[in-house]
């Protein structure tokens, strides 16, 4: 996991033969039969192509191609198609493990049901009254069947059981693989001495309805990680490098120190380096959280990350692999990983109250006949009852169909859940961690109409901010319109990167642009200076305009008790002035990314802590939260570390919140459910009136009861 | 009882192809994609090479 933000060289989707290869796109806004259709029409037409095949479940294509084909060209004939697509490389391969071993699963689950269906058969002849040699007959059939069956698709839950107890641990899975085992150890005695009661069913039964609650569960999980995964493909892996007078583009792995590499305006820097040539204004936001942008020039260091608003620049490579500081950045997470808390689930904990206290049961009633009758057979077998009427069925189904059904209810809120805990952690969370720069804000700044010049030299900083792709001369711009004002006629425009626009107005020199270009003195707050022709410099002063949804986002946390810190590298009058904006009373700013880590640790000591962040700052502190959220806009190695991914406006978080309680009232729900079956069938087993027939229907409906519960979820 | 026999022989049979029936399902990929494979039954085009 923590390497994930670097990715791996020469992890290529292309298998098979030397002259096909297989591409994988992610395709977005595929939705329906005629989105396939004109997907899957689109690349067949397209040169080379020799096979396309959409898969909606996951929104992908697969595409078989001959040698040679340029998966860009394809990628570029999908978006004239109205769908944008982004080819996948080591994520696809990724993934494809995910696919194999759900397939397992699946074989398993299919084999469970044929055991299951056909020892049915041969049961409800022993129900309806078989006797005798037919009996005899329909049990060793029924074991015949059953014994292999259950070696091979129970071995999910034999593992896991295994692997917990080594650990000294009691999970779920441990009773329940007690439960198989017993039931068809006994079975298969009973069997051998033409007893009447076997458990063959019971066992099948049990395997399969688990394994189908596994199966599910990992079925909704990996749709909501391979959208995540989709997301995380976005960011591309190359560099344009220049050598001998060509520019060309390289894999990031395959590029040194001390090789030149071209950044545009719109690039994120892909490695650090050392400004050669060129001027420009960087955005930090992404590694400090500040929103301020800030300029550099030849000679001056920038760091992977950085991202360039204007100018171009060429740099020269100091530092890849492990000296670079995305790398240092990766350690530090890796650190936050270590120390991160564990969180013991629902479903371990009920089985750390429940197997006990069922196994206890089951000794008790074996010690109690074998006192009574002195029948050893006797007391084993109402034991054997006991186990499985006990049947850790529908406690075994309570957390996972939950998850499932919830996971799906996630997904549909725009939240997709990477993390298998990540819902039952959010219901408990009593203390969110808001990140602004990226999170709270979009990172895109708007001009306080309070502190801007007026009347025509308004006109006028409308026409120079047309010169340029800045952001804040797009805010300048926005302003301006919004207020009906048509720009003033302004000749000779021309941009100086770093530094802002000029031109002529009325033959008197204009600009607009940076403090110390225009003659002004340097203020602390976001602000761009118009100067007109000698005259004083005129302040344009800019706020961080907030997300949609943000607002909602504090107000639901606050409704639903959840404490909200604000916790920001930016500099204080740009967090204090957003936190009485949002009304947020706790807040920090200039908070490094130790700091940040530093106060999540203290915070999850309190209670359990939400993280919400997209920087690279906020990373370490993701990964140390009990839980975290990042948005869909967020750098690659911060939504990787992010427990659940936020597509939508920033309202999804209290949404999740109130999700995930009730996903948790679900599940307790469940444990009621099965602990009233319990309390009613315990006694009757334990009595000794309990037969196979008995156990397959109270299993039956206690497993279909816990179900529908789930269900109500969707 | 000569019946019994014969008919347990059939259902275990009938029981054993379905199983390899689904096998094969299973391992040509064919329960990967419910989603796109509920929506495709209504494309508008013929399509009498199903792959």
């Amino acid at each position: 996991m923590p390497d994930s933000g670097v990715r791996a060289p020469g992890t290529e989707a292309s298998t098979g033969s030397r002259d096909r290869g297989e591409f994988i796109f992610a395709v977005q806004g595929m939705h329906c039969a005629a989105c396939i259709s004109t997907v899957e029409r689109t690349l067949s037409e397209a040169p080379g192509v020799l096979d396309a095949r959409v898969n909606l479940t996951q929104r992908r294509v697969r595409v078989d191609v001959a040698a040679g084909t340029d998966p860009d060209e394809l990628a570029l004939r999908l978006s004239g198609a109205g769908y944008d697509a982004t080819r996948l490389d080591a994520g696809a391969l990724r993934s494809v493990s995910t696919d194999a071993e759900a397939q397992a699963l699946l074989i398993r689950l299919g084999v469970a049901g044929f055991g299951f269906a056909n020892v049915m058969i041969f049961s409800v002849v022993v129900w309806s009254g078989a006797e005798g040699t037919t009996r005899d007959l329909m049990h060793w059939l029924s074991a015949l069947i059953a014994t292999p069956v259950i070696c091979y698709s129970a071995q999910p839950f034999l593992r896991s059981a295994f692997g917990s107890l080594r650990r000294l641990r009691l999970n779920m899975d441990v009773p329940i693989s007690l439960a198989i085992l017993l039931a068809t150890g006994q079975s298969l005695f009973e069997t051998q001495l033409g007893g009447p009661h076997a458990y063959f069913e019971a066992a099948l039964a049990l395997t399969f309805f688990l394994l189908a609650g596994r199966y599910l569960d990992m079925r909704t999980r990996s749709t909501a990680r391979s959208a995540a995964q989709d997301l995380s493909s976005l960011e591309p892996d190359t560099a344009t490098v220049i050598g001998n007078g060509q520019e060309t583009e390289m894999k990031l792995a395959t590029i040194g120190v001390g090789d030149l590499l071209v950044v545009r305006p719109g690039d994120r820097i892909p490695l650090d380096g050392i400004v050669q040539d060129g001027d420009a204004e960087l955005d930090n936001s992404f590694l400090t959280g500040e929103s301020r942008p800030h300029p550099v020039a030849g000679g001056d260091r920038v760091a992977a990350g950085q991202f360039v608003h204007t100018g171009r620049l060429v740099v020269e490579v100091t530092a890849v692999g492990e000296q670079s500081s995305l790398r240092r950045l990766i350690r530090l997470i890796e650190l936050a990983e270590s120390g991160r808390n564990r969180y013991t689930n629902l479903a371990d904990r009920a089985a750390a109250v429940y197997a006990p206290a069922v196994h206890l049961l089951a000794l008790t009633a074996f010690a109690a006949w074998m006192h009574l009758s002195g029948d050893l057979r006797l007391s084993l077998n109402i034991a054997v009852a006991v186990l499985i009427i006990t049947c850790p069925c529908a406690l075994g189904l309570a957390v996972p169909a939950v998850s499932t059904a919830a996971t799906g209810r996630f997904f549909r809120n725009n939240l997709l859940v990477k993390e298998p805990d990540a819902i039952e952690v959010l219901s408990e969370v009593r203390t969110a961690v808001i990140d602004k720069t990226g999170t709270l804000t979009a990172g895109t700044p708007t001009v306080d109409s309070r502190h801007c010049p007026s009347g025509e030299h308004l006109a006028v900083a409308a026409a120079l901010a047309g010169g340029s792709n800045h952001p804040y001369s797009r805010a300048i711009l926005d302003h301006v319109r919004s207020r009906g004002i048509a720009a003033a006629e302004v000749a000779d425009l021309k941009e100086f990167p770093g530094k802002g626009v000029a031109g002529f107005w009325n033959g008197r020199e204009v600009r607009l642009g940076r403090a110390n270009w225009t003659g002004a003195g340097d203020v602390p707050h976001s602000a761009a200076f118009l100067k007109v022709g000698s005259g004083p410099a005129q302040e344009f002063r800019f706020r961080d305009r907030h997300r949609d949804g943000a607002g909602d986002c504090i107000k639901g946390l606050n409704s639903l008790g959840v404490d909200v810190v604000l916790m920001s590298g930016d500099s204080r009058p740009a967090v204090s002035e957003m936190a009485n904006r949002l009304n947020i009373a706790k807040w920090h700013a200039n908070a490094l990314p130790e700091d940040k880590m530093r106060m999540v640790r203290e915070l999850c000591r309190e209670g359990r802590t939400l993280m919400v962040g997209d920087g690279l700052n906020d990373t370490a502190a993701l990964r140390l939260a009990d839980v975290s959220m990042s948005p869909a806009s967020a750098l690659d190695v911060s939504r990787v570390s992010a427990g659940i991914v936020i597509i939508g406006n920033l309202d999804r978080v209290p949404e999740g919140i109130r999700l995930a309680r009730l996903a948790r009232m679900r599940i307790l729900q469940n444990f009621a459910i099965a602990a009233i079956y319990n309390a009613v069938a315990v006694p009757v087993a334990m009595l000794g009136f309990a037969t196979p027939l008995a156990a397959a229907i109270a299993m039956s409906t206690s497993s279909i009861a816990v179900t529908l519960n789930s269900m109500r979820m969707r | 009882m000569e019946s019994i026999a014969f008919l347990i022989g059939v259902t275990l049979l009938a029981g054993l192809i379905w199983l390899a029936i689904m096998i094969w399902a299973i391992r040509s990929r064919q329960y990967s994609d419910p989603e796109g494979d509920s929506r495709r039954i209504l494309k508008t085009e013929f399509d009498d090479r199903p792959k």
